[in-house]
């Protein structure tokens, strides 16, 4: 039996993509799924006993009342609209003085690459270690000798939110600033000489050249961290465990919490389905913004 | 001056980024004493006794082999299926390729608790917790849409006439992607596996959930759960920092404009 080219073709494909399409539909999709279909019902892990009766949507009628999930939802947008915009803003300094040739920018950008390739866990024991109120660098910076002035950073509700907002923009703010050097680059050099031949100052070759072409790269950068910032837990995880009095406790933690420490499956995946469509949500938003923009370029 | 401000920015961010780093290390470096003194001693007496009792106490050389199985296996394996489906996704057509790459790159996105508890069940029920392969596999999952954007993009950046003119020598749709194509691919292959040897080197998450046995936890874990049994062992915890983050940071040096390409592929060019 002989198959035509077209026909020959489509196995073809179909061979390639079945490897790459078996791991995510049985990892990724399958178990989003399933987290809708836990959600629906009371498991407890630990108690088999108890079955696994269908409770319909009172899971999500708890979640409605739950203050400390009401919080973490708090506590996480406010973490992702801090860290991206710090991100952002330490990254687009970063691109503009990287962009620039000069001796040694080979060593330079890999050096601050260092920080988005550590561990987190290792990053966040570092933070930890130098805002320990006890002999950390930190107070050593601020108080010298004067031991009896240390602050406990992460024992206090707004001092520990903003230490896990500094780790964080410390380890990816080199990222967005190699997203938005890509988009840096490709300016081209004629534009800026044409506006200094029209007596533009730097500001405002800055302003309408340089802002309104990285603009696409900015949202990208954007995106990207939104996202991650959505997901934060290692830092959260080693830095304060959600404490104190919940003050860094995030989503994706406070899941964790319920499903694996406190083994309530079923309200746990409730939370996950929330966070899966909050952070949905978040991406197609973006990724219509971004999409026209783009497609609009080409 | 416009220089001197410039080389400032540049100094000031360079340190910014190394500093708190090479602190750790510094500490790794100091005597139990020495770590806890004020002032703090700047000049480590340069003991090694955090990584002599992080390796004897806290056995921190299985961490580090199981960090080496889990992230190479991994690596070696999101590498194969990325290189055929990026191939089909750069350069062949087919119906619902939007769709297609579209929801690989959701994956991505994905926050990882909203899979944390189904993934957890199902490797349960294999029996696969506590196992290498029960956390190569959500792994390989999640660094798939990396490998597969990095390759496709690569992919499709070579000449367009491959295809046509191993056709005309006769090449069959399988002879022309594994003799042609893939020994062309290495540059995009040697990016894509850096990035994905990275991402499975630091991951915490699901490795916290699947390796509740120290036997099997990678490094990452065991750094997050070293505990004194009085005091936080401040020292084996940036020994353990220092030797888990130094092949990264080795990598970062020598293949910096790999790690750049592959990170921004894509990104400006949409």
């Amino acid at each position: 039996m002989r198959f035509s080219a077209a026909a020959r073709e489509k196995v073809f494909v179909a061979a390639l993509l079945t490897p790459g399409l078996l791991f995510v539909v049985t990892f990724a999709f399958y178990p989003i799924l399933y987290s809708v279909y836990l959600s629906l019902h009371r498991i407890v892990l630990g108690i088999p006993s108890l079955g696994r009766p269908f409770t319909g949507i009172d899971n999500y009628l708890r979640l409605l009342e739950d203050r400390v999930a009401l919080h973490s939802l708090i506590n996480t947008l406010l973490f992702v609209f801090t860290t991206t915009g710090f991100e952002i803003l330490c990254g687009l300094i970063i691109a503009i003085l990287i962009n620039r040739s000069f001796k040694g920018r080979g060593i330079a950008r890999a050096a601050i690459l260092v920080p988005w390739a550590i561990p987190t866990v290792v990053s966040s024991q570092m933070w930890r270690f130098i805002f320990n109120d006890k002999y950390g660098l930190l107070n050593y910076i601020f108080y010298g000798n004067d031991t009896h002035a240390y602050t406990a950073w992460l024992a206090h509700p707004a001092t520990a939110f903003a230490a896990i907002v500094i780790a964080d923009v410390w380890k990816t703010s080199s990222f967005a600033g190699l997203i938005i050097l890509a988009g840096l680059q490709v300016i081209p050099d004629e534009l800026y000489r044409a506006a200094r031949i029209d007596g533009a100052s730097p500001w405002q070759q800055f302003r309408r050249i340089t802002l309104p072409l990285i603009k696409p790269a900015i949202l990208i950068a954007l995106l990207f961290r939104t996202v991650d910032a959505f997901r934060v837990f290692d830092l959260v995880f080693v830095m304060t465990q959600g404490g104190p009095a919940d003050s860094t406790n995030v989503l994706q933690f406070y899941g964790y919490k319920k499903i694996f420490t406190e083994g309530l499956m079923g309200y746990g995946s409730t939370i996950s389905v929330f966070v899966f469509i909050i952070s949905l949500v978040v991406s197609l938003l973006y990724i219509r913004v971004v999409g026209t923009r783009l497609f609009r370029e080409k | 001056m416009k220089k001197t401000i410039f080389f400032a920015g540049v100094f000031i961010i360079v340190s910014l980024s190394l500093l708190p780093f090479l602190w750790f290390v510094n500490t790794s470096l100091k005597t139990s004493i020495e770590i806890t003194s004020i002032p703090p001693a700047l000049i480590p007496s340069g003991t090694l006794a955090s990584y002599r009792s992080a390796i004897e106490e806290y056995d921190l050389m299985h961490f580090v082999r199981n960090s080496i199985i889990i992230a190479g296996i991994t690596t070696l394996f999101t590498i194969l299926i990325s290189v055929i489906t990026g191939y089909a996704i750069g350069r062949l057509r087919f119906k619902y390729k939007g769709l297609f790459m579209g929801s690989l790159l959701a994956v991505s996105m994905f926050p990882q608790i909203s899979i944390a508890g189904p993934v957890w069940r199902i490797l349960q029920q294999l029996g696969w917790l506590n196992s290498y392969q029960g956390l190569i596999i959500p792994y390989i999952t999640l660094t798939l849409p990396l490998g597969v954007w990095i390759l496709a993009s690569f992919f499709k950046d070579l000449p367009p006439e491959l295809e046509a003119a191993a056709r005309v020598d006769g090449c069959s749709h399988f002879q022309t992607l594994f003799r042609i194509i893939i020994p062309l691919s290495t540059p995009g292959v040697f990016t894509a596996a850096i990035l994905v040897f990275i991402y499975a080197w630091n991951e915490f998450f699901f490795a916290l959930l699947i390796m509740t046995q120290r036997d099997f936890q990678p490094l990452p874990v065991g750094i997050a759960l070293f505990q004194g049994q009085y005091t936080m062992p401040w020292g084996e915890i940036a020994a353990a920092s220092t030797v888990s983050t130094i092949p990264l940071v080795l990598m970062v040096f020598i293949f910096q404009k790999r790690i750049i390409s592959g990170l921004t592929s894509g990104a400006v060019k949409g």
